[in-house]
Formats: C-alpha cells, sequence, structure tokens
C-alpha cells in the first residue's frame, strides 16, 4: 500500500479499527451472516474504543478535527476488510448523522451529536417503494400542526431501522413545490406513531439490519427539523456529496480484504506440487485486483480530503469514488473466488461472502448508473460553462 | 482506591517459534506483549474504578527501558499512571528479590490493592505476587476468578482450585493475582492511545525506592540458573494410514490399548 | 568477583549472530557488527557454548553464605490436604523424596497442617518416610495462606531441614512464596526433575517458555533449597510397611495463626468430569468441532476411555466449553499418559500445555496441522467420522 501520510491519529484509528475488525468481528462474521444477527456487541467495542466519534467535530463529544470524512473513511475501510455488512453498522451511523451536521443548529447539533460520538446509532430514511432513485417523488407527508409536524407514510431498505435511536428523515411539507417541498426531519425510536416493518431478507450485507421505517399520524416537534422547510432535498443532495466517499471505502475494505484472503490461500494453496500462487495467469489476476483497490484507494482519500478542505461541489469527485470502488469490489470479489476455486464457492471459507456483500455497494445510496449520470451532468456542466 | 496493578512484558508466544535442528526458540522479532494474564488485571483494575467511579489505577512494571512500551499499552487499556522500575541493578532476580523491588514500590505508592496475573507466560513461576504480598506483611488471594465486591478495608473473592472455587474475604491492603476467568479485556480505545503517546512514565531505580543493591536483582536472588537446555525433542510420530475412518478407528484404539492405561 | 559479568571479546566477535539466537532471555543484541548484552542477562550460561571463535565470556560472583548451611539437615514433603485427604501428589512427593534423602544420606519427613487428622497423619508413615510432623489446630483445618506459611516457617526455623519440596498445586504455588520470603530462600517453581549434584546440592530443573527451554537451577548459599513439584510427574511412593518412624505432633503458637483472609464458602467444581490435570487419559476438541453440541462426541469418547475432557482456547473462546476444561497456556498444563487432540490445530499456546502427555493422538483433517509435529500416532480425516468409529472400536454407542 501507497504512503498517503496519514496523521498520528488517523493512524491510531486505522490501528483501534483493525483490532476491533480482528477481534471482535472476524470471529462472528460467518455466524453473523448466517443467522443475520445485528452486530450490536461489536457496535458497542467500536463505541467504546472511541471510533463513533471519529467524524463528529470535537466541540460535540467526538474527535473529526478537520478531517472528518477522511476519518470516516479509513475507519470503514478497516472494518469493512473483516465484513461488510458488520460495518455498516458504523457507516449507517454515519449517513444519519451527516444531515444534523450539514443542516442542524448549534442547538439540534448538541443534542444529537455527542449521543451518537458516545455510541447511540443513527439512520437516514429517504427510500421510499416509489421512490428509489427518483427521491423527489417521495409520498411520506409532513403536516405543519401548531408547533409540531404530523408525519404520515413509510420508508423502506433504511439500514439501520428499528436498531438506530436517531433517524434523520425526508418528508414532504409542501407536494406541489416538489423538489423544493421536501424538509428533513429527526426522529427518534420512542416517538409515538413511529414503528418498524418487517426485517429484509438479504443476499449480503446480512448483519445489517434494513426495514422498513412506518409513519402513522407520528407527532414531531418543529425543534427537529433540520434548516428551513423545503430544504431538505439539498440537504440529502449535500449529505450524499459526503457520505458517497464512505460507501466507496466499504466498497475499498471489502475488496482490500478478499485480496488479503486470495493471497494468502494462493501461497498456502498446492497444486502439480507447487503453491497455485507460481502461476502466472493467477498472479496476473492478483496484480490487476491490486492496481484497482489502490487506483479505488486514491481517489477516495483524495476526495475526502478535498470534502475535508472545505469542497463546495465535491458531486463528481465523490460520484466517482463511489461508483468506481463499488465497481472495483464487485469485480476483485468474483475473481477472489476464482483464485479459490471450489472451495471458495462454499460457505466453508469466508470468500463467498466478500462478494454478497459487495453487490449493494453498486446500488444503494444511487445506484452506479444513478452515479454516472452525476459525472456526466458535472462534466455538461462543466463544458457549458467553457 | 488507590489500585496498583503489576505487569510485566514478555515476548509474544504467538510468534515464538521453534528451531528445528537447534530446538531452541528462535526470538528474532518476535514482538514484546503485555503479559496475557497481566492483562486480566489491567482491566480488573480499571473495572473496579468504573465501578467504585473513583480512584486510580497505577501500573508497575520492572524492566529495561523498552518496557515502557508495555506501560502505555497498559494506559490505552485504561490504566491511568505508570511506573518502570529501571536500574541494571534490578536485573536478573529471582522471584524472591523481584517481589522484593516491586513491594518496595508498592510501600511508595502505598495503594489499597495491587493486582496482578496469577503468572507470567515466560516464567510460569506464581511467586512474584504472593512475594510481594508477604514482603509487605499483606494478605493474599491468588488464582482470583472473580471479585464478588471490593471497598474500603476489604475485598470479596472467588479463587478457583482445583476442584472447585474458594470464597475468601480479604482485609485490604492486599495482593490479588487473578486468572483469566476474571474478565474479558478491551480493546485499545483511541483516546486510550493518544493519552497512552503523551503520558509521562515514572522511572524510579534503587535509590528512588530505597533499594538495598546487594538484595536486589542477582545480587539477592536466593537461586541462580545453572544451565539452560533444551527439552529432548519430540519428533512428529506415525501418520497412520488407512483407507476409511474405521479402519484408522481400529488401528488407533488398538494402539491405545496397547498403552494399558484405559 | 563481586559481581557476575558476562563479557564479549569485541576482537574475537565476528558479528555471526549465533549467540543472539540461543540467548532465552533477548539478553544479546547486535550493534552494528558485534553483540552486546542488554539488561536482560540473567547469566544462565547459555550463550558462551554456542559461539564458535570462544569471544564470550560468563564470570560468575562467588556468593559467599550468610547462614550456617552444615546446620540444615534431612528432607522434607508438604503433605498437601483438602478436607483432610492427603493429595495424590504427596505420594509422588515422597517418593522424590526418598530418592534425594538416600542421595543424602538424611531422613525424610513430611509435614502435615491440618485438623483431626491423626489417622491420615498415621496412614502415612506406611510409606518409606522416616517421620511425620503433624500440625494440628481447628484454623489449620482448611488452607489460610498467612498461618500456613507461618507455621511452616517457623518450624522451618527451629528444625532447619535442607530441602523442603511441595506440590505445584494451588495451594503449595501460592504460599510456599511467602515462606522463602520470610526464612529468605530460595524457591524454584513447578520442576519436573530433581537431583542431587556432586556437591550435595539440590539440582531443579523445570520448564519456562512453556515448555520450549528447560533450566536448572540452584540454591547454592540459602536454606532450605525449596522447590514445587509438577503433579503427575514424579513416581509415587507405594506403602512399603513404613521405617519405624513416628508423628510428631505440635500445637502451634497462637500468634502465627492469625489470618486477615476468611473462608466464607466453598463451590466445588459442578462438572462430572476427572479434575484435568490428575487425569490420566484426556481427550480434547478443538475449533474443528465447529459447534458446542458436537463436544458431546468428546464426551463420550472420553467416557469410553474414563478420561476426562479438554478443550482448545478457541473453543473455550467461542463459549463452546467452560474454561475450567482449557488446555494451554492460558489454561491448564497437562501432562496425562494419553492425550487425544480432535480437531485441534496445534498453535503454539496449545502445545506448551499438553506437549509433555507420553502419548498423543491427534486428530484433523488438515495435513499441515502444527499438532501433527507433536502426535506420537496422526490420523488425517474428518473428526465427525473417525471419533464416532473409535467410540464404536471401543464398544461404546456413537
Amino acid at each position: 500500500m501507497l504512503d498517503y501520510f496519514l496523521t498520528e491519529e488517523q493512524q491510531m484509528m486505522v490501528e483501534t479499527a483493525r483490532e476491533i475488525a480482528e477481534k471482535k468481528i472476524v470471529p462472528v462474521r460467518a455466524q453473523y451472516d448466517e443467522e443475520q444477527t445485528f452486530p450490536t456487541d461489536v457496535f458497542k467495542a467500536i463505541a467504546d474504543a472511541d471510533l463513533t466519534g471519529v467524524y463528529i467535530p470535537d466541540e460535540f463529544g467526538g474527535c473529526a478535527g478537520d478531517t472528518g470524512i477522511m476519518n470516516m473513511c479509513l475507519v470503514t475501510e478497516e472494518l469493512s476488510k473483516a465484513c461488510g455488512g458488520i460495518s455498516l453498522s458504523f457507516a449507517g451511523t454515519a449517513l444519519g448523522t451527516l444531515p444534523i451536521m450539514i443542516a442542524g443548529d448549534d442547538e439540534q447539533k448538541k443534542r444529537w451529536l455527542p449521543r451518537i460520538a458516545s455510541g447511540t446509532l443513527a439512520a437516514f430514511g429517504i427510500t421510499e417503494s416509489d421512490a428509489g432513485s427518483d427521491a423527489a417523488s417521495m409520498r411520506t407527508t409532513a403536516v405543519k400542526d401548531g408547533d409540531d409536524y404530523i408525519l404520515n407514510g413509510s420508508k423502506m431498505f433504511i439500514t439501520n431501522g428499528g436498531e438506530a435511536d436517531i433517524y434523520s428523515v425526508f418528508a414532504m411539507t409542501d407536494k406541489s413545490r416538489g423538489a423544493r417541498g421536501c424538509s428533513c426531519f429527526v426522529l427518534e425510536k420512542d416517538m409515538p406513531g413511529f414503528t418498524f416493518g418487517k426485517k429484509e431478507d438479504k443476499m449480503g450485507i446480512r448483519a445489517s439490519a434494513t426495514r422498513e421505517l412506518i409513519f402513522q399520524d407520528c407527532r414531531v416537534p418543529a425543534a427537529n427539523r433540520l434548516g428551513k422547510e423545503g430544504t431538505g432535498f439539498m440537504t440529502a443532495m449535500k449529505t450524499f456529496d459526503n457520505s458517497r466517499p464512505g460507501v466507496g471505502s466499504q466498497a475499498l475494505g471489502i475488496a482490500a480484504g478478499a485480496l488479503d484472503l486470495a493471497v494468502d490461500y494462493a501461497r498456502t494453496r498446492k497444486q502439480f506440487g507447487r503453491p497455485v500462487i507460481a502461476n502466472q495467469g493467477l498472479q496476473w489476476m492478483l496484480a490487476d485486483m491490486a492496481m484497482q483497490i489502490e487506483a479505488a484507494r486514491a481517489l477516495i482519500y483524495a476526495t475526502a480530503r478535498w470534502i475535508d478542505s472545505g469542497a463546495k461541489r465535491p458531486t463528481m469527485a465523490s460520484a466517482m469514488s463511489k461508483c468506481y470502488a463499488s465497481d472495483v469490489a464487485m469485480k476483485v470479489t468474483i475473481d477472489a473466488i476464482q483464485v479459490f476455486g471450489g472451495v471458495g464457492y462454499t460457505k466453508e471459507y469466508p470468500i463467498e461472502k466478500y462478494a454478497r456483500d459487495a453487490k449493494i455497494t453498486q446500488i444503494y445510496e444511487g445506484t452506479n448508473q444513478i452515479q454516472r449520470d452525476e459525472i456526466a451532468l458535472a462534466l455538461i456542466k462543466e463544458a457549458a460553462r467553457g | 482506591m488507590n489500585i496498583v496493578v503489576c505487569i510485566k512484558q514478555v515476548p509474544d508466544t504467538t510468534d515464538v517459534r521453534i528451531n528445528p535442528e537447534t530446538n531452541t526458540l528462535m526470538r528474532e522479532g518476535v514482538a514484546s506483549i503485555i503479559n496475557p494474564f497481566d492483562a486480566y488485571a489491567i482491566e480488573e483494575g480499571v473495572r473496579i474504578r468504573e465501578r467504585l467511579g473513583e480512584g486510580t489505577v497505577t501500573v508497575v512494571t520492572m524492566g529495561p527501558p523498552q518496557a515502557d512500551a508495555a506501560l502505555r499499552e497498559a494506559i490505552s487499556l485504561g490504566a491511568d499512571e505508570a511506573v518502570l522500575l529501571c536500574s541494571r541493578a534490578f536485573a536478573g532476580g529471582d522471584t524472591w528479590s523481584t517481589s522484593l523491588t516491586l513491594s518496595l514500590a508498592m510501600k511508595k505508592l502505598n495503594p489499597d490493592v495491587v493486582l496482578a496475573g496469577k503468572q507470567a507466560i515466560d516464567g510460569d513461576t506464581a511467586q512474584v505476587g504472593p512475594g510481594i504480598s508477604c514482603h509487605l506483611d499483606w494478605p493474599q488471594a491468588c488464582y482470583v476468578s472473580k471479585i464478588r465486591e471490593i471497598g474500603k478495608g476489604k475485598a470479596v473473592v472467588e479463587c478457583l482450585m482445583e476442584t472447585g472455587k474458594e470464597v475468601l474475604e480479604v482485609e485490604l491492603p492486599a495482593v490479588l493475582t487473578v486468572v483469566k476467568e476474571i474478565n474479558e479485556p478491551r480493546l485499545p480505545s483511541l483516546k486510550g492511545k493518544m493519552r497512552a503517546k503523551k503520558a509521562v512514565i515514572t522511572t524510579w531505580n534503587e535509590q528512588d525506592i530505597e533499594a538495598d543493591p546487594q538484595k536486589v536483582g542477582l545480587n539477592g536472588s536466593p537461586t541462580a540458573v545453572n544451565r539452560v537446555f533444551s527439552p529432548p525433542r519430540r519428533g512428529g510420530g506415525e501418520i497412520i494410514q488407512a483407507e476409511t475412518a474405521s479402519e484408522a478407528a481400529k488401528i488407533v484404539v488398538a494402539k491405545i490399548k496397547e498403552l494399558q492405561i484405559a | 568477583m563481586s559481581e557476575n559479568a558476562l563479557i564479549i571479546d569485541p576482537e574475537k566477535c565476528v558479528g555471526c549472530q549465533a549467540c543472539v539466537k540461543v540467548c532465552p532471555f533477548g539478553a544479546l543484541e547486535m550493534q552494528g557488527k558485534l553483540a552486546v548484552v542488554n539488561d536482560n542477562c540473567t547469566f544462565c550460561g547459555a550463550c558462551p557454548p554456542s559461539c564458535k571463535f570462544g569471544a564470550i565470556t560468563l564470570k560468575r560472583a562467588k556468593k559467599v553464605a550468610t547462614i550456617d548451611l552444615d546446620a540444615y539437615k534431612g528432607v522434607w514433603v508438604f503433605g498437601e490436604q483438602i478436607d483432610g485427604v492427603i493429595q495424590g501428589v504427596v505420594h509422588e512427593l515422597i517418593g522424590e523424596g526418598r530418592i534425594l534423602a538416600d542421595k543424602r544420606g538424611v531422613p525424610l519427613t513430611v509435614l502435615v497442617l491440618g485438623h483431626q487428622m491423626d489417622d491420615a497423619a498415621n496412614e502415612l508413615l506406611e510409606y518409606p518416610v522416616d517421620g511425620v510432623i503433624y500440625v494440628d489446630d481447628p484454623s489449620l483445618k482448611h488452607y489460610a495462606s498467612e498461618p500456613y506459611a507461618r507455621v511452616v516457617s517457623d518450624l522451618i526455623g527451629q528444625k532447619k531441614p535442607e530441602i523442603f519440596l511441595a506440590g505445584a498445586t494451588a495451594i503449595g504455588r501460592s504460599f510456599l512464596a511467602r515462606v522463602a520470603v520470610e526464612v529468605h530462600t530460595g524457591l524454584t517453581a513447578d520442576c519436573t526433575g530433581l537431583d542431587i549434584t556432586d556437591e550435595g546440592l539440590l539440582l531443579q530443573t523445570r520448564p519456562a517458555f512453556g515448555g520450549n527451554i528447560m533450566a536448572s537451577i540452584l540454591c547454592a548459599k540459602h536454606r532450605p533449597q525449596m522447590a514445587t513439584v509438577r503433579h503427575k510427574v514424579m513416581q509415587a511412593a507405594h506403602k512399603t510397611g513404613g521405617r519405624g518412624g513416628k508423628v510428631e505432633k505440635v500445637t502451634p503458637q497462637s500468634t502465627l495463626l492469625r489470618s486477615r483472609t476468611t473462608r466464607l464458602d466453598w463451590l466445588p467444581e459442578l462438572s462430572d468430569t476427572v479434575n484435568l490435570v490428575d487425569a490420566d487419559i484426556i481427550v480434547s476438541g478443538g475449533r474443528g468441532m465447529q459447534k458446542p453440541e458436537n463436544f458431546h462426541l468428546i464426551e463420550k469418547l472420553a467416557k469410553c476411555l474414563g478420561g476426562a475432557v479438554g478443550s482448545s482456547r478457541a473453543a473455550v473462546d467461542a463459549g463452546w466449553m467452560p474454561y475450567s476444561h482449557q488446555v494451554g497456556q492460558t489454561g491448564k498444563t497437562v501432562q496425562p499418559k494419553l492425550y487425544i487432540a480432535c480437531g485441534i490445530s496445534g498453535a503454539v499456546q496449545h502445545l506448551v500445555g499438553m506437549g509433555s502427555s507420553d502419548t498423543i493422538i491427534a486428530i484433523n483433517k488438515d495435513k499441515d496441522a502444527p499438532i501433527f509435529s507433536v502426535a506420537t500416532y496422526g490420523i488425517v480425516g474428518d473428526l465427525f467420522e473417525v471419533v464416532p468409529a473409535m467410540i464404536r472400536e471401543l464398544g461404546g454407542e456413537a
């Protein structure tokens, strides 16, 4: 791996996350994957190790310094090397937290960020059954009633749904205004009228809980609205600009973990009297995998650092990070199974799980088709500006 | 409560390999770690402090300057202070003089309770804990698998013996040596690591603890190592060749019956 | 010589690092092309013979005894009892103590601390011992570290034995360290070999680094020479009709009996398995057992053989077996006549806990598993086929 000149604190974050990955995640990942167990104990270890604060500003109980997004990426990558599903308890919380950091006022930040920094799970709710990529067509409504809003509707495929205590939820406050009629609210798990649907039975990231959020006349104080009415969609877009390098990091970690396993296996597996890694055909596969992983890492780190430096419109780079790294993860994990051969296709070995976990990174937080749309749109805008 | 934890830096046996030709330890590149049993003592010390909501945990080790790393790791695991007993005069000590050296440090630190692992994985003696206790004329409880309660002046502990557990009430100050069963040590935290990096480690030599140089280290050791040698080598034996599991079982059961122990 | 010294002659040292490799304490390191000695050195003598160039000289200080060594005579062994029952290790101590006493031409005495144990004390006279000292007091009924240490130290001061041995048990190891401090003498832990040198000293051999190296230790200028002895290593003595010795019953001074620990309760181990350390046969399971339910196979095999159930650390950490069954570095060190390892790969930490078993049988599907390097007999195969077949072969129902 290249030297990315991490700060001393960042090196400690990586070390700390690696120890959790090795000692707390590796021993349980197969079981949690099989049983779809939510990793409450591992997330507690992550919180006890202070990692839940790496992207939260120091004044709100975290230790982000001025490198919060980079820190979040580093920790996500390290945890994902061991399990892309368990790491999502951390990364999904970051996604749910970002709207508060982006659009919350000081009072709101004080209310929620210290809790999250010390280990409360958060979640992000925008997707609906009829509003996936087309987020602006959402049907969940928030109707003003005195000092409160009344929420009705439901959200689908919500990571950490039912497990988290704090939810950033998007709802239409004025349907007639389309995207400009969307607002963002912070909901707490115990609010009356806020319930959860069934837990999805998924192909991969099975240690992550994915549930439906249901709002039936759910009364939310206006003090829980982030930003002004109608700014929700902007908040969501800014959140994605910040969070997509994180999805990239999850994909990157999955790919890097798979490569490590593949190299190990290829060195020890003997056929025709020599380790299979002695075959040039296989060496070239591994070389390609390593090259793509390093390129993804360089892109993600550069993007994260650009965001941390205060980038105004990092949309294109964020989309590239997420899209490139997730495509790499899919290719690398499938190739890693090939390196393992027959046993790689069995659940006896952990490698098939990496491929199942990788697939979602091409889909969620905007499919890779949407990412390419974003990249192309940015290209067109830039060209038009001349 | 003033809690002191005695720790030792030892070679990491997960790294230790045996040279198949000489049958000796290959120590090159072997990392040093905190003696695993002492890690349980550190965790227990931190838990006592957390449970009582007050107190300090001070880790103490006797060793070369490199033992600084073990103390810093202990701080990253939750200890507050660290003391390194470091002097040429302390070197080469057996359990008698090592426990004397540590007991002199205890006199200076004046703890309410001293915790240590039941033994170190390099020496395996289990004698230093009781030795410290006796040098100080304190009571002790060894092989502690649970601290039921601890407070002003006494503790109630469970001690793991060969055929069961003895529940003991112990007057404090006392030395308690702990076994693995007592807890599951936490992993180092980020803030702990940062604190460990910045921590100031106190270093004491024989003058600082008012030790008679003739009574500590090698000078003060009643025992001396006469010779170190490799145990008789145990080669791999016979791999039983059989077509089926039941055939293999038949052969191996016959071998067992030949031993005439069952 | 007033101090020990390890001297490396820079003229002769060629920087071959041979000494660095043999040092068990990491006390030799390279500075440029020269070996240098650091503070870890215990002057153990491992390195001088390793140097082909004669560059290393060890000079040992001559210690002067501050006590009259000749005043100490006789071999004592500690007659450990639990609930009034003399423990098995005591018979081994008598066996070994007899050999040492005969070599020294001195009497062998068993020291018993307890209460209402006259019969047990008398019964010890049927073994090849020259006498029994029985200290009787209600407060000695159960082990307590302070009174035990004080009473024994006091008797040593009065009667001056030259050698004192105890079992390397939880009791022996924890109170003898106090005795050694009180009477100011050396104590060697967990010995596996004892002998008398030409000079008449007790040569104590013990494993270190989990059995990877052996060290022989002397206590030249202090008395008594004390050692705890590992269970199941020495030959146990049998009743031989005795040697006409007597039981000397001692009533301890009350000042010696002060204790700052109080025994509140005793919780016997609930498992019906035999004490691991005492077992002649141990059947152990590891990560290869896959799930806790599968340990019934291990239990069945152990039952067929009349053995105890052991476990690797992996199986304990996974919560499949209680810690009391763990064999290895952070568990128990065992030395049975037969050790059967099922689905245990054989990490160093496990090997140090069972590597000195008389016969080792390993069953593992990975032919490269390190366990096979110590196994007397190895079976490369699926334990879920082999173990049930063994149970059937032994007449059990798999």
